[in-house]
């Protein structure tokens, strides 16, 4: 009936009109990755060494986005970017009214909503190796700066890995913080996850199937590079 | 001590764990000095705040340089301290090869002028024997090898102080032979002076040259290793088993045909399996308390040919045990010896009373040995 109905009012695949959203989502995806990395390493240091008592507090805000619905935190995002929020004034610098609705905006969301899954595996990386590697720096005459490169980070590099992948992975897939915050303009905010549900409000299944399986496929390499690079730290190091 | 000597000059006091540490000592810049004690009496942790990594209220001066005051709030970092320490476990960097674990202090270290370093590397890696593993992974190393390598990393950071956390604790006993003669190479070739932390007082007493004993966090005694082990009253601390004094001998004659070394000891005679020194050379000689019987009159007809005529200075009876502790002066030298109370009674052992010592076994240090 509606189904035969649905299948046949598919009108031609606009192949062409796919590649802005796959841009715009690995564009998204890799500069909220790199963000991520700058500001997650420092918060996960910080939670993975200091002895202050309410730094579960912060961990807890941290990793918030793992359970609250994403519409809330895009509501409240929605609010802190709009005219009246601090982003309204950020944007008030180069002359915009509002942070919502532009690319800037989702990699901010996109930054809170991703932050835990960057945060956490960097953090349980630094606690792994525990205190004596950079006990041993320091006696060597390494300063802390010149300890945390030269052996934090290469002893939690797969830490890194893991954080950076899954950071990657999840902004690719998200959805309703973007809807909140960026809404569907193409080109601009139009990322992956929204263009599918566009495509099949519009009875556009080529589009969707292509970009669905397409998806489905990468979250597949994602888990399977997990688990290789999980392998690789349950491995004696080399 | 001497004057002018340069020391360390140490004083600590805070509470660590369930007990209160409050120790202050002194340490020429020279030679191996060991803090001795049971396990938990804080010996690692004055270790800890001598490199900077713990720090408990006090004072620390290396030679002329203050490294902690807190009357004037000072506190040089640890990655600023010339120190190298050598941890219980290797702590290897593992994501580095054995080379570039060797390179990591060295690289880092403090240069005086400005040019050469004053341990050379491949003097380091001669030394310790480690030149086959340079580009090898730390995980493919084996424990002593382990160890040798974090000695040699610690050496080439060019510390002016060594400092020693029971490196051998978690080594099985051949390996602790094996490293330990490293140490005693390494005493001999290079000129740092060491602080070493161990409960084992036959590692302590084979290499040290002063001794200073802690127990609950405080300090019981210090003094020259030979000194302090003839104390009978400190034998709670130095332990009963492996309890012993040291003994400073010269080579009198080497026997080819017996392949044994005549010591001489203040005019007696001392033998021991041939070592490879010349006439007139100094050995030390560590002899155990447990290894030595008296007897009354020369014993005649037996196969121990260690024998030192001497009189009893002192008898010390271990109350609701079964043994008394003896020390006994053969000119040039004392012994210790651990007898049953009914033999003290039997042969009504007294000071003054001149005595037999026989010795069973003797270790000598290698050390001594140039």
């Amino acid at each position: 009936m509606a189904w035969a109905s649905l299948r046949k009012s598919n009108p031609m695949p606009d192949l062409d009109g796919l590649w802005s959203p796959i841009r715009l989502t690995l564009e998204l995806a890799a500069v909220t990755t790199v963000a991520l990395l700058i500001i997650g390493t420092p918060i996960a240091w910080w939670l993975a060494r200091s002895k202050a008592r309410w730094k579960e507090v912060v961990a807890a805000v941290v990793a918030l986005p793992l359970v609250l619905p994403p519409t809330v935190l895009g509501f409240y995002l929605l609010v802190a970017m709009g005219p009246d929020g601090p982003g309204g004034w950020i944007a008030g610098l180069w002359g915009e009214r509002s942070l919502a609705f532009t690319f800037e905006g989702l990699v901010i969301g996109s930054v809170f909503y991703s932050m835990p899954f960057v945060v956490q595996p960097i953090r349980n990386a630094f606690e792994a190796f525990g205190d004596r590697p950079m006990e041993v720096a320091a006696t060597l005459h390494a300063s802390p700066w010149d300890a945390f490169w030269s052996v934090a980070v290469p002893l939690a590099r797969p830490g890194f890995l893991t954080g950076a992948v899954l950071g990657f992975a999840h902004t690719v897939g998200e959805f309703g913080v973007v809807l909140m915050i960026g809404g569907n303009i193409p080109g601009e905010t139009k990322v992956l996850s929204v263009a599918i549900y566009d495509y099949v409000e519009t009875l556009r299944w080529t589009e969707a199937h292509i970009l669905a399986g397409g998806l489905l496929v990468f979250a597949f390499v994602v888990i399977l590079t997990m688990t290789l690079i999980e392998k690789r730290i349950g491995r004696p190091q080399p | 001590m001497t004057d002018g000597q340069p020391i360390l000059d140490a004083a600590f006091a805070g509470r660590i764990g369930s007990f209160d540490l409050n120790i202050a000592f002194q340490a020429p810049l020279s030679g191996v000095t060991a803090l001795f004690g049971a396990s938990g009496c804080g010996k690692t942790t004055i270790l800890r705040c001598i490199a900077g990594l713990h720090r408990l209220p006090g004072r620390l001066t290396v030679g002329s340089r203050p490294w902690q005051d807190d009357t004037q709030g000072l506190f040089r970092p640890p990655h600023k301290r010339r120190v190298g320490y050598v941890f219980q476990e290797a702590s290897l960097f593992p994501h580095l090869s054995v080379r570039r674990n060797l390179d990591y202090g060295a690289r880092r270290a403090p240069r005086d002028n400005g040019d050469r370093p004053a341990i050379a590397f491949d003097q380091v890696v001669d030394l310790l024997r480690i030149e086959h593993l340079l580009d090898r992974a730390p995980a493919k190393l084996s424990g002593g090898e382990r160890q040798r390598v974090a000695v040699g990393r610690a050496l080439l950071s060019e510390p002016r102080l060594l400092l020693m956390d029971e490196p051998l604790s978690a080594l099985d006993r051949s390996t602790k032979d094996e490293i330990l003669s490293y140490f005693e190479l390494l005493h001999q070739e290079l000129n740092i002076p060491i602080l070493y932390v161990s409960h084992d007082i036959a590692e302590v007493t084979r290499l040290a040259d002063r001794l200073v004993i802690l127990s609950r966090g405080g300090k019981v005694a210090e003094g020259p290793v030979g000194d302090i082990l003839e104390r009978l009253d400190l034998q709670p601390l130095t332990g009963r088993f492996e309890a012993g004094v040291m003994l400073t001998t010269q080579v009198k004659a080497q026997d080819a045909a017996f392949n044994l070394t005549r010591l001489d000891l203040n005019g007696q005679t001392l033998t021991i399996p041939a070592v490879d020194a010349a006439i007139g050379e100094t050995v030390r000689l560590r002899i155990r308390a447990r290894d030595v019987s008296l007897a009354l009159q020369p014993p005649t007809g037996i196969s121990i040919r260690n024998v030192l005529a001497g009189t009893v200075v002192e008898v010390r009876e271990e109350p609701g045990t079964a043994y008394a502790e003896t020390l006994i002066d053969v000119g040039g030298g004392r012994l210790r010896s651990r007898i049953t109370r009914e033999a003290v009674a039997d042969l009504k052992l007294a000071p003054g009373l001149p005595i037999h010592a026989m010795i069973k076994s003797i270790t000598f240090d290698r050390r001594s040995l140039s």
